[in-house]
């Protein structure tokens, strides 16, 4: 029993950093109709950043700021520089763009800190905060749930309190009629390519210390829980972004704790195709997915 | 119509002027005679096949063991973008899950063939029946594979077969007793028939096996592409509603690509197996999967030939980054940052230009060059 409330708050914390990283993908898919196969690669790169100005300041608060700024800029240039030039006659070609910037990306990051695994410091006590004798969580975890917390309470207002919220989901809903209303779509859409990649590298800086550390290829398999995470909610919509990504956290934290890590992967495979065979508009869906 | 795909004859707009209509005389004129296998599309496939696999013997005894093996990695890579090319160029299923079937085909090959070691079984038919057994395994993977994909498309379809493309580590750690985790295993190989002489060069011999898998995946593809089953593909990639119409079955169709594209990727895997003698975890993961993509899109989606072009700069250019940092003087550490990263960096940024600048792909490239010269030469 011990063994399963343990679980269930690493499950938790796991799921909070999905969650936010799957609604970055959720942003880009409600901005642009494009699955940013690029997001874990752009949050690799942040991290890295992140980690070595953190390293050589000594001050993880630096790290942080350094994650939220180079996010911003990364995935604006993203936007700006790439994908805006990609033709949309096939769905296909902002998939096979974004993958190529993921092999560009993995490798720049490979060649410049090589490809061994290095540490990722955690700001806090790991040591876990025992309640009637049980260890629950650490003050990581508590920092995790907090920092996703205000992500999305914060997306929340901008998109539903501000006007440049608004003009971003008209940017997305009607961009035609937008436009002639007098909303900039094109850099709505920059906008929203920026604040997604914001939130992505967040997530990867949050997620780093408690998987093995820094490596290009630290964030394949978040990037596909993640994906899964945002499928599982139905790749349209915010709050079942964060309810997909607990779901998907919690059942990862399960497998790996009952049946061995090794397994992770194949867990979020099922995941997967569970949701989209038997449920293809998420577990929200109400209207049926249109069928040929 | 997509633009992944203009490589296509039928799609071009006519830029060549309308031909004058037939004179009277015109049912005078003797036909020109026959090419050869004019008429059967197998017969002039197994003729063009002939002529490649001839063309490659005679290079094959002109080239130093290390070309011969470079040879045969194309080759065997070619087996797997033949199908893939097929699968994401006719038929609009993007595939990420391929490194995964590669490593289904070469881990039955290399169990099959520790397995007749074992057991003292020896003779010349083991290599073809490993190799059968790495095909079916990977075709029924793909066909289970399949039957999911034929209900997802486009982003969701990708993201799926990267999930496949990750579960490999994940099998060859859980069933460590079998698959030997990240050492992987080394893959017994018969040394070539003593009827070749006793100093023939493995490596040639080799070559040509994976010379005749190649063939073999061509052959099938190329069959397949024209025949009624290909051009159910381009129908079902194209407008799936007016398939469904004129009595195709999408779900079917898509299937069928799927398997016999992972059908090919076992049969790549297997030769790979065989010509690196030993199969691990790290070789099968998604940068395989990736380049296997880059190559098709680099040669142009939906076209064999851009297969041959994306095989063979899959090997080529990786080893010509080698060469060239080779020439200057490095320190050993940046090499080794150097070494399998600079040509990824290179094939990433490859892609993002070629979708971007010609999403026609190296062959394209050279149909087009081809119609300005015919122009110009029907002008002058």
């Amino acid at each position: 029993m011990d063994r399963f409330i343990f679980l269930t708050f690493d499950g938790l914390s796991r799921g909070a950093v999905y969650a936010a990283f799957a609604l970055a993908l959720v942003l880009i898919w409600r901005a642009a109709r494009v699955v940013n196969f690029a997001q874990g690669a752009m949050a690799v790169v942040t991290a890295y950043a992140a980690y070595t100005i953190s390293d050589a300041v000594g001050s993880y608060l630096v790290g942080f700021l350094v994650a939220l700024v180079s996010g911003l800029a990364l995935g604006a240039l993203v936007e700006r520089g790439l994908m805006r030039f990609v033709g949309h006659a096939n769905p296909l070609n902002d998939v096979i763009v974004a993958l190529g910037l993921v092999l560009f990306l993995t490798a720049v990051v490979g060649m410049i800190f090589g490809g061994e695994y290095r540490a990722a410091n955690q700001p806090f006590d790991t040591s876990a905060i025992e309640v009637g004798g049980i260890p629950l969580m650490s003050r990581y975890d508590l920092f995790i749930w907090g920092t996703v917390a205000a992500i999305v309470v914060l997306l929340a207002l901008l998109f539903t309190r501000t006007a440049v919220g608004l003009r971003m989901r008209a940017a997305a809903f009607a961009p035609e009629v937008s436009r002639l209303l007098g909303v900039n779509v094109g850099r709505m859409l920059t906008l929203g390519w920026a604040l997604a990649a914001v939130v992505g590298a967040v997530a990867g800086v949050l997620i780093l210390p408690t998987e093995l550390g820094l490596h290009p290829h630290a964030m394949d398999i978040v990037f596909a829980s993640a994906f899964a995470a945002a499928i599982v909610g139905g790749l349209d919509s915010p709050v079942g972004a964060v309810v997909g990504g607990i779901i998907v956290g919690l059942i990862l934290s399960y497998v790996s704790g009952y049946l061995g890590a090794a397994l992770t992967p194949v867990a979020v495979l099922v995941v997967l195709l569970a949701v989209l065979l038997l449920r293809p508009g998420g577990i929200f869906s109400s209207v049926r997915a249109r069928t040929v | 119509m997509s633009t992944t795909n203009p490589a296509r004859p039928a799609e071009q707009p006519q830029t060549v002027p309308v031909r004058p209509t037939r004179s009277p005389m015109s049912r005078f004129v003797v036909p020109r005679p026959l090419r050869p296998g004019q008429g059967s599309t197998l017969l002039r496939h197994l003729f063009w096949v002939a002529v490649a696999a001839a063309v490659v013997y005679f290079v094959s005894y002109g080239i130093d063991p290390f070309r011969n093996y470079q040879l045969a990695t194309v080759a065997a890579y070619l087996c797997v973008t033949a199908g893939l090319t097929m699968l994401t160029g006719l038929n609009g299923q993007l595939s990420l899950g391929h490194g995964a079937l590669m490593a289904c085909g070469a881990y039955t090959v290399a169990l099959a063939q520790n397995e007749f070691s074992d057991r003292d079984l020896f003779g010349p038919w083991r290599l073809p029946i490993s190799l059968a057994l790495g095909v079916l395994v990977a075709a029924l993977a793909g066909a289970l594979i399949g039957v999911c994909a034929a209900r997802l498309r486009g982003p969701y379809l990708a993201g799926v077969t990267l999930a496949v493309a990750l579960v490999v580590p994940a099998f060859t750690t859980r069933f460590a007793d079998l698959f030997n985790a990240d050492q992987g295993l080394s893959v017994y190989v018969d040394s070539p028939p003593a009827g070749l002489g006793p100093y023939f060069p493995p490596e040639r011999w080799q070559a040509w096996i994976a010379i005749g898998a190649a063939m073999v995946s061509l052959l099938v593809v190329a069959n397949l592409v024209n025949s009624r089953f290909g051009r159910s593909f381009k129908a079902v990639r194209d407008d799936e509603v007016a398939a469904k119409l004129v009595g195709i079955h999408v779900a079917r169709t898509q299937v069928l690509a799927f398997v016999v594209s992972a059908a090919c990727a076992g049969l790549g895997g297997g030769v790979l197996a065989v010509i690196s003698q030993s199969v691990s975890p790290s070789v099968f993961g998604l940068t395989l999967s990736l380049n296997l993509l880059l190559a098709i899109v680099l040669g142009g989606l939906g076209s064999l030939f851009g297969a041959a072009w994306g095989a063979l700069l899959l090997v080529l250019l990786p080893y010509l980054t080698t060469e060239v940092t080779r020439g200057f003087d490095l320190s050993p550490r940046l090499a080794n940052k150097l070494e399998g990263n600079l040509p990824l960096a290179i094939f990433g940024l490859t892609l993002i230009v070629v979708m971007l600048v010609a999403p026609g792909g190296i062959q394209e490239a050279f149909r087009a060059l081809g119609r300005t010269v015919r122009r110009r030469w029907r002008r002058t």
